[in-house]
């Protein structure tokens, strides 16, 4: 591999992944880097939604926080944040749900919330968030995450968001309304769930192979009946999200202050 | 009618040892200035409610003002971890903090509850997570029309709400756009609402949904320029994304945090004396 980052590649596949039009919840990091790529380049009806209640935002530069003045200035409307969650979310209003973790099951249940024991943490991580209604009330969740045996587990030190719970069609009676889990986004290509809804390899990065992808993955890692081959990313995906990140880097130097007031 | 008072008179009149306090704004507008008053007054075993504890609770937890947090995001947004939060969860330090841990949706239901005055928000919420077992006030109930088994958590009632806005009116009418979060909600479902301003004007033009509170439902506002740095206030100033990543560095280790507060909050008089310091430092 030569001449862009895995990020990148990350980024570059999941943008591809999206369909112009898609309504999309995004989260900050890689997702948000992936979904403004696809409205830049195959996808610019892209509708991103950010939990802060910015709907349809088209951010020049990536935001640092999910409630940056730049979202809200280029979004069509900003509402209350509850009503993003009840009325938008919990609706059914939203098509893609990107979520990342700290470890994530070969079920695509996830983990944002402790390393250890609750109680007793050997590392607090920031917990839930908008994660866990997101993973059971969007139509479809898309997980982005790089892949090592101690953050792709054979289990989860907590479980802060479900996925497939423990397979065979569990989610299905619970009262998540969404389907799932069913595209994983990693550094050495994508998994999708087979038919016991267990996560397995659909895709492998151009000089990738099965052998490696599996010592990356700490569970007995399987993989779909026909693997597809990604291919690098192009010279224009990679100049398009290259000015993207420089136009962020630049923007967030910027220090500007409160001015001070007459007394 | 709303009164107008000074920060430290707010603070003193409204906030005390052991109440249940909500510093509000997602992201945006949060009262970071309120939050330096309370650190001032001294304020000690508060049960802080906050969807992001940020890095203005980051600051109140490592001073020790906290013995209970209630909250659904705790990092330090788009740079990593709350080093203070994580001391206190992890090492105790400087007390035991006791955690009321929710997701976003479940905590806007309670505060949406709380506004309504009834006793408990419902979501199809917590499916599959391990919160309902470390959270035993996450509940379920079910319907008397479908038989849906809901979630339901207890409604957030605080003590007292603090928010930070754009402006206020000479009536106490306050005025607050752009990215509200559940600002509205936790406002009213608190028994007191102090409400810090960048702006206090004569009156406004019809400001139709952008005035999020009537005089009539806030007990205090208080003119504090500034008052929300380093987060922002959109059309005054940005969120100050350096200060964030820098308060990586500083909260990291306990001596450097204590340092910090004493030099930047305790030693300062106000917001306007944080802002000086701050903008000399940068050079700016």
């Amino acid at each position: 591999m030569s001449g862009y980052s895995r990020d990148e590649m990350m980024t570059v596949a999941a943008a591809r992944q999206l369909r112009d039009g898609q309504v999309c919840f995004v989260g900050i990091g890689l997702p948000s880097a992936a979904c403004n790529l696809a409205r830049l380049t195959h996808a610019p009806g892209l509708v991103l939604i950010y939990e802060s209640g910015t709907l349809g935002t088209r951010p020049d530069v990536l935001p640092l926080s999910i409630g940056d003045g730049n979202l809200a200035e280029t979004a069509d409307c900003v509402i209350p944040l509850p009503e993003v969650f009840s009325h938008l979310l919990q609706a059914g209003r939203v098509d893609v749900g990107f979520l990342g973790a700290a470890q994530i099951d070969r079920f695509g249940n996830l983990n944002s919330t402790v390393i250890g024991d609750y109680a007793t943490p050997r590392t607090r991580l920031p917990g839930a968030g908008g994660a866990c209604e997101i993973a059971a009330h969007a139509k479809a969740t898309y997980i982005m995450a790089k892949a090592t045996p101690r953050s792709f587990v054979e289990r989860l030190d907590f479980c802060t968001s479900a996925g497939f719970m423990a397979g065979d069609g569990q989610r299905r009676q619970s009262a998540a309304t969404g389907q799932g889990p069913l595209l994983v986004i990693t550094d050495f290509g994508m998994l999708k769930p087979l038919a016991d809804e267990q996560l397995a390899v659909s895709a492998l990065f151009e000089g990738i192979d099965f052998a490696q992808a599996k010592t990356m993955v700490g569970w007995d890692l399987r993989c779909h009946d026909s693997v597809e081959t990604l291919a690098a990313p192009t010279a224009s995906e990679l100049e398009i999200l290259r000015a993207l990140q420089e136009r962020t880097r630049i923007a967030h130097q910027t220090r500007t202050f409160p001015k001070e007031m007459p007394a | 009618m709303a009164r107008f008072l000074g920060l430290p008179e707010a603070i003193a009149e409204f906030v005390h040892d052991g109440d249940s306090v909500a510093l509000e704004g997602f992201t945006h507008l949060i009262p970071f200035a309120a939050g330096h008053e309370i650190i001032r007054h001294g304020r000690k075993r508060l049960h802080l409610i906050r969807m992001t504890p940020d890095l203005i609770y980051d600051q109140m937890i490592g001073m020790g003002c906290a013995d209970r947090l209630t909250f659904s995001w705790g990092g330090n947004p788009g740079v990593g971890s709350l080093h203070r939060l994580r001391d206190a969860v992890e090492n105790h330090w400087p007390n035991v903090l006791r955690l009321n841990e929710h997701t976003h949706a479940g905590m806007a239901a309670a505060f949406t509850a709380g506004a309504s005055h009834l006793p408990f928000g419902v979501l199809r919420g917590y499916i599959g997570s391990g919160l309902t077992h470390v959270n035993t006030t996450i509940k379920s109930v079910r319907c008397p029309f479908t038989d849906e088994v809901l979630t339901a958590i207890p409604a957030l009632n605080p003590d007292v709400t603090i928010l930070h806005a754009q402006k206020a009116d000479r009536l106490g009418n306050v005025w607050m756009e752009g990215i509200t979060g559940a600002g509205r909600e936790a406002g009213l479902a608190a028994r007191h609402l102090i409400i810090t301003v960048e702006e206090i004007v004569e009156a406004f033009a019809p400001a139709m949904n952008a005035v999020l509170f009537p005089h009539w439902l806030v007990s205090a506002v208080v003119h504090c320029p500034g008052g929300a740095y380093p987060s922002y206030a959109q059309g005054y100033y940005p969120r100050d994304n350096a200060f964030y990543l820098e308060w990586d560095a500083i909260a990291r280790d306990r001596t450097r945090f204590l340092d910090w507060m004493q030099t930047h909050v305790l030693d300062v008089k106000d917001q306007r004396q944080f802002l000086r310091m701050i903008r000399a430092e940068a050079g700016a």
